[in-house]
């Protein structure tokens, strides 16, 4: 820490706290922080690597939409972050820490599996309704406990939630090695190869229209809950103050309950449309770690699901370009993480340019002048 | 370089986006004496010792320290010049004992010698005539201990200029009189103390000088033997002040709530209320007294079904002839039961309104389940904020600004704005003029009169006697959660109420064998 001198001498950066601010002008800063920080990563790219920076982001626009296939999976896969981001909203805008969403998505995704397996004979309206209800219920259920716990007891659903994921986690380990197939590989395998029950159906030719179309309808949906619903209203307040929501005579445990069971509803969808509407099995990776970036997807979106969908596809191209200049390169996969990592710093800290500004020593004389 | 002045500080200028906490201040500071910064609130007295104490950097201006330009950017160079503050809101850690709290922070080589510690802190306290056991804990204290641990924390660091931010806020009568005595032994020792409050009469008790501040700006500085309390109101406000509080004549008496056996416990079984009795009537103001933390809280509370209690509250409509009970009722229960009972808490933003929802939002905290329709009907709160608004003068830059952005006084009129329109029959109110400028005190308690001649039964906790005097028309006096006595306001003295304050009713103690 450099001490003042004896002499006047104002420090040669000072913080102030900026006005409102517009929004056109708070997303330019945004914009900013993503130019720096491509600049940046240029810099990296180009010390630790060699490589020039522009066809390294060449290679990893390829890798995310560089073909039609690639692209829907691009979708395929931020549709599914999202699902989860927006299942997460409600219970984060409440301040309730639901860090279960992955325990929720796999339960979500083993209900949905045991109905392609055991009612494969079923008509496909019937099946779907039935995988739709049991991936929906078992999500909810997966979210009631540590909601019921919170509402009782008042535990604390930050660890409750987090281990509920490992309980979520040796349910499905168990599901895996019952329905082993084949014999001796440990995994399950895709469920009905030939027949394609309990599949989504193509729309329009596209595998995964339907996978758009369910996310979409409940993003939308979701927007208008928090936002105009009495529900929203409720969970807006409880999250805000728990003296504020008791004074207004809400009735606090029934909110905490009513909201964590909707939460792990949207997640456990998330798991059936992983399960019925992706992969076609059921592992312990399913939900792959997508419950906690989901956490990030949420928060930075500060809980408008509308913005939830271009951070999801942020997140999800970074990580497929990741994916694509590793092994274009034959690059071990910490560089690319450490692209991400940039390019997230950058995001999270223009929102900082957006609450403060800085102040120059020259800028300053300048403005006495 | 010795010179008259302990601290100067020129045309010094903050602003915090577009608005100007401090403009073109300039404030001399001797040795060994007593300056008074007054103002409202929001007229820029802390942030302006806040540059002082390094918390905050001016946009402009020079600070001198014994005549010689200083620069203070953070509370360790302040020290460094001999500044030390003391914050209104106490920065100590609980668990750790007096003697820790003092040394927190300070570089010392090798283990911390406990003993030596003790002795300095034992020569301060004498030298100033502090009281405080340096091993106990700070969760262990009162109010006014975690103060002077403050002060001694400043002092043993060597502080030669002492800034105190409201410190008799907290304080009793008896307390304030000796953090008084306190203060003038500092001052007999040379020192310069900065005392920041807006209570007219300490300014006149203890200070030899008074800064007034208004919006930010130095409006002037007297010699406290030379001037007046109207003087210095006017000057704090900019206009002249009439002083005196209207009470209107009381209307007709209608019974309201009549309490009966009121009792309460907290979360460890120490009892909060004792056997608290009581009729509340419509048509007159009852003003509830007692030193801070002796049952106000859970008495309104209870009325309004947040506090679990015992015994029995009952309710008569306007227009019903049957009482109903209350106590064991829930918020919602209360309000679906057609109970008209509106509620300003003392927590304004923690309890009363959501900071960071706006205005609207705001408007529809109680009301928001109105009608049938699972959507939020916006339309109505929308309507209500704008009537509150207008009528209230609420200083805000639109409907849909967060409440948190707005300023102490504009929170509370939104808040009262807000009890009041669902006209209620029972107005209680906790602290309701607490932080607020003197306008808006006077706003509150016109809306208080008005309400009073509308027939409504108001409670109106307060802790400011000359106003619980002046407006009331019975007080009721609380003291360790008994109700001590009630006194017809016209016919008591600020002295009577207070000495039931501190101590129980020779007859009232008799009947209870064991007291908090």
């Amino acid at each position: 820490m450099n001490r003042p001198e004896k002499a006047n001498k104002d420090p040669l950066i000072r913080i102030a706290k900026r006005d409102a601010i517009s929004k056109p002008r708070a997303w330019g800063i945004r914009l900013i922080g993503v130019v720096l920080a491509l600049i940046v990563c240029a810099f990296v790219i180009y010390a630790i690597v060699h490589l020039n920076p522009l066809k390294v982001y060449g290679s990893m626009f390829n890798g995310a939409f560089g073909t039609e296939k690639r692209t829907w999976v691009t979708v395929r896969d931020a549709m599914m972050l999202l699902c989860i981001g927006v299942g997460l909203a409600p219970a984060f805008k409440m301040r309730f820490w639901n860090i279960g969403a992955e325990g929720q998505v796999l339960v979500g995704g083993v209900a949905t599996a045991a109905c392609m397996i055991y009612c494969k004979s079923f008509p496909a309206p019937l099946l779907f309704l039935l995988m739709i209800v049991a991936s929906i219920v078992a999500g909810a259920l997966w979210a009631l406990l540590p909601a019921v716990f919170k509402s009782k007891w008042n535990t604390n659903e930050t660890l409750f939630t987090l281990m509920m994921n490992y309980v979520a986690i040796q349910v499905t380990s168990f599901f895996v090695s019952k329905w082993e197939n084949p014999y001796g590989s440990n995994t399950v395998g895709v469920i009905n190869p030939n027949s394609n029950e309990g599949w989504f159906p193509a729309v329009f030719g596209e595998q995964y229209f339907l996978n758009v179309l369910i996310v979409m309808t409940i993003t939308v949906a979701m927007y208008y809950y928090l936002k105009y619903s009495k529900h929203g209203y409720e969970i807006a307040v409880v999250g805000e103050s728990l003296d504020t929501a008791r004074y207004a005579g809400i009735n606090t445990k029934a909110v905490f309950i009513r909201t964590m069971l909707l939460s792990g509803a949207v997640c456990g969808l998330a798991g059936f449309i992983a399960v019925s509407g992706a992969s076609h099995t059921i592992s312990t990776s399913t939900a792959g770690g997508r419950g906690f970036t989901a956490i990030i997807v949420a928060w930075m979106a500060k809980f408008n699901t509308y913005v939830m969908i271009l951070i999801a596809f942020l997140l999800v191209f970074l990580e497929k370009g990741a994916i694509e200049i590793a092994s274009l390169y034959n690059l071990n996969n910490f560089v690319s993480e450490m692209i991400e990592g940039i390019i997230l710093f950058f995001i999270l800290g223009s929102e900082f340019f957006i609450n403060y500004r800085l102040i120059f020593r020259s800028k300053k004389e300048a403005d006495a002048e | 370089m010795d010179t008259e002045y302990a601290v100067s500080m020129k045309i010094i200028t903050k602003t915090f986006g577009s608005v100007i906490a401090n403009e073109k201040v300039s404030l001399d500071i001797r040795k060994g004496e007593i300056l008074s910064l007054l103002g409202e609130n929001g007229s820029g007295k802390t942030t302006l010792m806040n540059m002082l104490s390094g918390i905050y950097y001016p946009d402009s201006g020079e600070i001198f320290v014994n005549g010689e330009e200083v620069v203070i950017r953070s509370p360790k160079d302040a020290l460094k010049y001999g500044i030390g503050m003391v914050h209104q809101h106490f920065k100590l850690i609980s668990v750790f004992t007096a003697a820790e709290n003092i040394v927190l922070g300070l570089h010392s080589k090798g283990d911390l010698n406990r003993n030596a510690v003790a002795e300095d802190i034992r020569k301060i306290c004498d030298k100033y005539g502090f009281e405080i056991d340096p091993n106990k804990k700070i969760y262990d204290m009162s109010v006014s201990e975690k103060q002077t641990v403050e002060i001694v924390k400043v002092l043993y660091r060597g502080a030669d200029i002492l800034i105190l931010d409201e410190p008799t806020a907290v304080l009793t009568p008896q307390e304030t009189e000796r953090l008084f005595s306190v203060m003038r032994n500092m001052k007999a020792d040379g020192k310069a103390v900065i005392i920041i409050t807006h209570k007219l009469m300490e300014v006149l008790a203890v200070s030899d000088r008074v800064a007034v501040l208004r919006r930010g700006k130095n409006v002037g500085i007297l010699n406290t033997a030379e001037t007046g309390i109207q003087e210095l109101t006017d000057l704090m406000v900019g206009h002249k002040v009439d002083l005196n509080i209207n009470r209107s004549p009381r209307g007709e008496l209608t019974k309201r709530l009549s309490i009966h056996d009121l009792c309460c416990t907290d979360i460890n079984g120490i009892p909060k209320l004792c056997d608290v009795s009581m009729d509340v009537f419509g048509g007159e103001i009852l003003g509830i007294a007692g030193i801070s933390g002796c049952g106000q809280k859970e008495l309104l509370e209870g009325i309004a079904g947040l506090q679990r209690v015992s015994g029995s509250i009952m309710y008569t409509a306007p227009d019903a002839e049957e009482p109903v009970e209350i106590v064991g009722k829930s918020p919602l229960e209360i309000m679906r039961s057609g109970i008209a009972l509106s509620f300003v808490p003392e927590d304004r933003l923690g309890m009363g309104l959501v900071g960071n929802m706006d205005l609207t939002d705001n408007m529809m905290i109680r009301s928001y389940l109105n009608g049938s329709s699972p959507l939020l009907d916006r339309k109505s709160p929308k309507d209500l904020a704008k009537r509150v608004v207008n009528e209230l003068e609420v200083v805000t830059p639109g409907l849909s600004t967060p409440v948190r952005q707005l300023s102490g006084g504009n929170v509370q009129k939104v808040l009262v704005g807000r009890e009041i329109s669902s006209s209620p029959a029972v107005l209680m109110s906790a602290y309701a003029v607490r932080g607020l400028d003197i306008n808006t005190s006077y706003t509150i308690y016109n809306l208080m009169n008005e309400q009073k001649e509308r027939g409504v039964a108001v409670i109106y906790v307060g802790e400011d006697l000359d106003v619980l005097l002046e407006l009331c028309d019975r007080i009721a006096v609380l003291c360790s959660g008994h109700l001590n006595k009630i006194f017809e306001a016209a016919e008591t003295s600020k002295d009577e109420v207070g000495f039931y304050m501190t101590c129980l009713d020779p007859e009232a103690a008799g009947k209870e064998d064991k007291t908090i």
